[in-house]
């Protein structure tokens, strides 16, 4: 049964990611007819220059050729040559990938951390202070775009206050090294991370706090009272952990969520990562680029999701029992 | 929303008075019956939304920049946006009696920038969230009613859509399509009906299980008649609040993408106002006349839609009323 469970979860995921594969190919030589002239818009190639680019971007053969062609290279992690810097997308991404991660990663362990603290105190004493400012806060965030929380943070902290660099991963031409490099790269992650933060705790805030709410009924906490346990050791021994169930597969969610916010955030700061690398690709055009940076954050996402699911299962037995 | 069975057709309607025809307790039309009650719940539901302060904020909110959209050309002339037409003005003026919201690096009104950015940012919201909903409603019902391998194939479609980052597809396909308003709102619409779909799937399948479908397929009714008149009536109420909270999504979306320079070229939205700051440099300069304008007028108007549409969910689903969320 959970051989069973487990199977059928990873066996989703690989044909979720076959049909991004698929996707990926058709819309960018399907919706267009001349992918060459699409790629290459506004400039002029001759006729020599067309032929030798149809094959660099294997556009022979039939349809069916050039998509197992495109298969055979994917697979092999070759995903064409960025149209911008002449180098392959695979370089590229592997480069910007680093950053991005360390700044999606610490945003989305920080705004849980701090979401579900929020969460499980506003739920448990609903309609109290904390509930009402923090309920207002995460709808507050929930209707802002973040990435002007971003240009404000910017604003007072690097402009008025002059107390943080504008933008960046490091000082230019910084020889530090060791820790006081270290420490250059923080005060540079500081304010994108934490506009990724503020950004990204309502959403497990509100999470959280409903389904507390909805554990706050059940009898066995009622029971745990009745035994003399003291209120924070109902709440923090028995609430929260049954309560906390919801929260790992919004976790998979949420982190897709906030690697498209660092999209944006990251145009704002100067962060080399994924984001500035498709904003670059979008202003370029750089399909190829596009095309690759699509299919990674596709593909982790969908990792993310299948780690959740089955880490959900081995929390909550019911899942896989059905 | 079951109330079409719960209320027996021998009850009294609770309003007869006012009606064009005078309802007789005992031998009114059917119709006459209906229209009463309509108008009856009609009432009910207005009182019920003016008694939460915050929807009635919301509402109002929305309302005078639904009506700041609609006068823009009146109350600040289209030229005002030509870079041709301001070339008499200050660079990057602070804002002043003559510009009330400064101007930018080529000597645009911010005023006029933010009057007519409203418009496309609205009208974009607005129109991208009812293709949204057309799909998600469509799909949702057709999954929902027709059920096994119609469901079964349009599920997993709806899956691979919610589990695909919404962004990135959403710039994929901007990327690949001409940049237009046209194209903008398709991308949103095409990227954000899943969760309709879902949602009203869900209901559908309940809503099936009712006496009264039993009833009217006995009765010798069609698949059409029964959607009609027995599906869509009982699902609307559950659009209706999905759409006024579609409207943030799509809003935040269309300024997302503008903002990663994916908009149409030739028009102001919010969110090109953004990206021209951005790219400017206006947060460098210390330009916040640049940047505030607009973001503020994107938070209010996202902000009343969502504070409008939790009011109509909390009435119109009395399962959230009792759980007080």
């Amino acid at each position: 049964m959970r051989l069973r469970f487990v199977i059928g979860k990873i066996a989703g995921a690989l044909g979720t990611l076959a049909f991004v594969l698929v996707f990926n190919f058709f819309l960018f030589r399907v919706v267009t007819d001349d992918p060459i002239g699409r790629l290459f818009r506004g400039r002029n190639l001759t006729p020599d220059q067309i032929e030798a680019k149809r094959q660099q971007f294997d556009l022979d053969g039939s349809q069916f050729e050039q998509f197992i062609a495109y298969l055979g290279q994917t697979i092999k992690g070759n995903l064409g040559d960025s149209i911008l810097s002449g180098r392959p997308v695979s370089t590229e991404i592997g480069e910007a990938i680093w950053p991005t991660v360390f700044l999606v990663g610490t945003a989305a362990v920080l705004s849980m951390l701090i979401g579900v603290f929020l969460g499980i105190h506003a739920g448990w004493r609903r309609r109290g202070r904390l509930d009402a400012s923090a309920t207002s806060f995460s709808m507050f965030t929930y209707s802002v775009p973040d990435f002007w929380i971003g240009m404000l943070l910017l604003a007072v902290f690097s402009i008025q206050l002059d107390l943080l660099p504008t933008g960046g991963f490091e000082t230019a031409g910084s020889t530090r090294t060791g820790l006081a490099a270290l420490a250059d790269q923080f005060v540079h992650m500081l304010l994108p991370c934490l506009t990724l933060t503020l950004a990204y705790i309502g959403e497990y805030m509100i999470v959280m706090r409903s389904s507390i709410i909805d554990t706050v009924k059940e009898d066995y906490l009622q029971l745990a009272r009745a035994k003399g346990m003291r209120e924070a050791e109902v709440r923090n021994r028995h609430a929260v952990p049954n309560a906390l169930l919801p929260v790992v597969s919004l976790g998979a969610l949420n982190f897709g969520y906030i690697l498209s916010g660092a999209i944006a955030v990251e145009a704002i700061f100067s962060w080399p990562g994924l984001g500035q690398a498709t904003q670059e690709a979008i202003r370029g055009p750089d399909f190829p680029m596009l095309q690759g940076l699509f299919l990674v954050t596709s593909a982790s996402l969908i990792v993310a999701n299948l780690l959740a699911d089955l880490l959900y299962g081995l929390l909550d037995p019911r899942v896989v029992g059905r | 929303m079951s109330a079409p069975v719960s209320d027996g057709p021998m009850q009294e309607p609770s309003d007869p008075e006012g009606s064009r025809d005078p309802v007789d307790p005992l031998h009114f039309s059917p119709r006459a019956f209906a229209r009463a009650r309509r108008r009856a719940s009609l009432r009910d539901f207005w009182r019920a939304f003016r008694s939460d302060r915050l929807a009635m904020a919301g509402l109002i909110t929305l309302l005078g920049f639904v009506v700041l959209a609609l006068i823009a050309p009146w109350i600040s002339p289209e030229s005002g946006l030509s870079v041709t037409a301001s070339g008499g003005n200050p660079r990057w003026a602070s804002p002043s009696w003559d510009f009330p919201l400064g101007t930018d690096h080529q000597s645009r009104s911010g005023a006029a920038q933010f009057v007519w950015g409203s418009r496309v940012s609205i009208f974009v919201g607005l129109a991208a969230t009812v293709i949204t909903i057309a799909i998600g409603s469509s799909v949702g019902i057709v999954a929902g009613f027709f059920g096994r391998w119609t469901d079964a194939v349009l599920m997993r479609i709806t899956d691979w859509f919610l589990v695909i980052p919404f962004l990135p597809l959403a710039i994929v396909l901007a990327a690949v399509l001409d940049r237009s308003l046209r194209n903008i709102i398709l991308v949103i619409a095409i990227t954000s009906w899943p969760a309709t779909a879902r949602l009203v799937r869900a209901q559908v399948l309940t809503v099936k299980q009712r006496l009264y479908v039993d009833r009217a397929r006995a009765l010798g009714a069609g698949r059409a008649h029964v959607i009609r008149r027995h599906i869509l009536p009982n699902v609307a109420p559950l659009i209706l609040a999905n759409v006024t909270l579609a409207v943030p999504i799509s809003i935040l979306t269309e300024t997302t993408l503008s903002f990663l320079g994916l908009g149409d070229p030739t028009r102001t939205s919010w969110g090109k106002v953004l990206e021209q700051a951005q790219t400017e440099g206006a947060v460098l300069r210390n330009a916040w006349w640049y940047y505030l304008p607009s973001g503020i007028g994107i938070v209010l108007v996202v902000l009343s839609f969502t504070l409008v549409g939790r009011a109509l969910e909390e009435i119109l689903d009395p399962r959230l009323r009792e759980d007080g969320r």
